[in-house]
């Protein structure tokens, strides 16, 4: 037991300090400049000084990925939930979503700039532009994929369609939904930090941009580990909602 | 007049409904007819595919039959009556509800979900022996623990019909004879009547008071054979002259052996 969790904390401790090492030596091998790699060291310590900066950068980029994500939930639900149960509608829009998911949306990031300025509302538009699709074509997906029997035990017993909704389509979906968000969460990020790209005045993707512009390459190093830490967080988020649901769900070796 | 009877129905699919390329129309049922009385277990016999299972659908209302008509309890039958229960091939439990809220789930429906439910439900479970289950998930019970779930989900609002579609098809065969006892046992209990799909021609016998055989497609009633064997049944009465006969006129009926005065090859 103790070997066993010394050895799953053990070995991936072990890979990152291979990496540091590996990382180390190619600064002081190579002679390499502070401006081109800095060495683990000067990351650390731009990480630690200027750590309110990035905490305040950071706090910015979080609320145009979470605004971003939860308009994308809220908005890509309901749709799911209408091109589900409606052939008609379907047939209009299922073909279009599946095709527009393959569209690089980040291209439109210029553009909603133009519609939308600069500010927080144009990072949200981008935002939900990247996380809507997965998240609706995932739970149409999982809407349409409900268990014919339990349909047919519903309407057996003259159930009505909300009650058909409620108690088996939207249950037998969630584990779709949820993957669906993860899959948004982890876009959504990426939206936000073009968004701060393509133009910006606050973010961690503006601060990144602005270090490097400024040559000072061990920010730009702590900002981008603070990007991943906001990624990470974001996605533990999900995983927090799914263990809340995680009761309804049997183990995922098992799911469909 | 009987309890249930199914008079000349006829249903014929589209093509289009079948999503096939051929243009034809498929006759799935041609005139198939029964009548059976209350408490009854009625064996729907025949080979897979051959119609059976949407009888069994039509009789539930699920889909609209071609011409012909139902009428059981004297009610015509044109759309689901709400008081049918339901047992499929696989046990289709929701993952999400533990085995007491999945058999409770007809009573929700119907809006009478009340303390008297929950105690039939504990009393069904605890009569299929799964009393020690009741807050356990679906997947962390086995094939058949799972299908004897189901039939309690099945019972628990005390259908006037309760229709089973091939439900111990997916079953080994040692699972399959205790669900066969199970029901039966079930079946003396709670006094249901029973239209029971199947294409095990000993399961039919075993259980039934009649043998409906079918025919391929297009589904006909072939031929009616009354079980009288008598009740309550043990495993001893498969191995006892009458069940084997019961057994042949079945086989001779779906032309797996040619009829009984043929003679029979004799070994050298």
């Amino acid at each position: 037991m103790r070997t066993r969790v010394a050895s799953q904390v053990g070995y991936p401790l072990l890979g990152v300090l291979l990496i540091l090492v590996t990382w180390l030596l190619i600064c002081w091998i190579g002679n390499l400049p502070t401006v081109v790699l800095p060495t683990p060291d000067k990351v650390l310590r731009a990480f630690i000084n200027r750590f309110d900066l990035l905490v305040s950068e950071g706090w910015f980029t979080l609320k145009e990925t979470l605004g971003g994500f939860l308009l994308a939930l809220l908005i890509g639900l309901p749709i799911s939930i209408g091109i589900a149960n409606s052939r008609p509608l379907n047939l209009m829009f299922y073909p279009l979503l599946v095709a527009l998911q393959s569209v690089p949306k980040v291209a439109l990031a210029p553009i909603v700039m133009i519609w939308l300025g600069t500010g927080m509302q144009s990072k949200l538009a981008i935002v939900w532009l990247v996380a809507f699709f997965p998240i609706i074509v995932d739970t149409t997906a999982g809407l349409r994929a409900t268990p014919k029997e339990l349909l047919e035990l519903a309407q057996s017993l003259r159930a009505s369609s909300l009650q058909i909704f409620l108690k088996i389509q939207f249950p037998a979906a969630l584990p779709f939904v949820l993957t669906g968000a993860k899959v948004g969460m982890t876009l959504a990020v990426i939206g936000a930090v073009i968004g701060e790209f393509v133009s910006s005045s606050e973010g961690l993707g503006y601060l990144l941009l602005s270090a490097t512009s400024q040559l000072d390459t061990p920010l730009a190093f702590a900002a981008l580990f603070a990007l991943s830490l906001l990624g990470i967080l974001s996605y533990l988020l999900v995983e927090l909602a799914e263990l809340l649901v995680a009761s309804w769900l049997p183990p995922s070796s098992q799911r469909h | 007049m009987a309890f249930g009877s199914v008079d000349r129905v006829r249903k014929v699919f589209a093509s289009e409904e079948l999503l096939t390329r051929s243009s034809d129309p498929v006759v799935a049922l041609d005139d198939a007819s029964f009548d059976f009385e209350q408490g009854q277990l009625i064996a729907l016999l025949g080979p897979s595919g051959c119609g059976k299972t949407t009888l069994l659908r039509i009789i539930a209302g699920l889909i609209a039959k071609t011409s012909g008509s139902i009428e059981i309890g004297g009610r015509d039958v044109t759309e689901p009556l709400g008081d049918y229960g339901f047992v499929f091939q696989a046990p289709s439990l929701m993952p999400w509800r533990s085995v007491i809220e999945n058999v409770l789930f007809p009573m929700e429906i119907l809006g009478r979900r009340d303390q008297a439910a929950r105690q039939r439900a504990v009393d069904l479970l605890d009569l299929v022996g799964l009393s020690a289950f009741l807050q356990a998930r679906p997947h962390q019970l086995s094939g058949g623990m799972q299908q004897r779930v189901a039939l309690c989900r099945a019972l628990i609002h005390r259908p006037q019909l309760l229709l089973m579609d091939e439900p111990f098809g997916a079953l080994d065969e040692f699972t399959r004879l205790e669900m066969n006892d199970l029901l039966l046992r079930i079946r003396l209990e709670t006094k249901a009547t029973v239209l029971f799909v199947t294409h095990s021609i000993s399961e039919a016998v075993y259980l039934s008071d009649k043998v409906l055989v079918f025919s391929r497609r297009p589904a006909r009633v072939a031929r009616e054979i009354i079980i009288d064997l008598p009740y309550p049944r043990v495993q001893q009465v498969r191995f006892t002259p009458e069940f084997t006969g019961f057994e042949r006129t079945a086989s001779e009926a779906l032309g797996v052996i040619p009829p009984q005065d043929q003679a029979i090859p004799v070994l050298p």
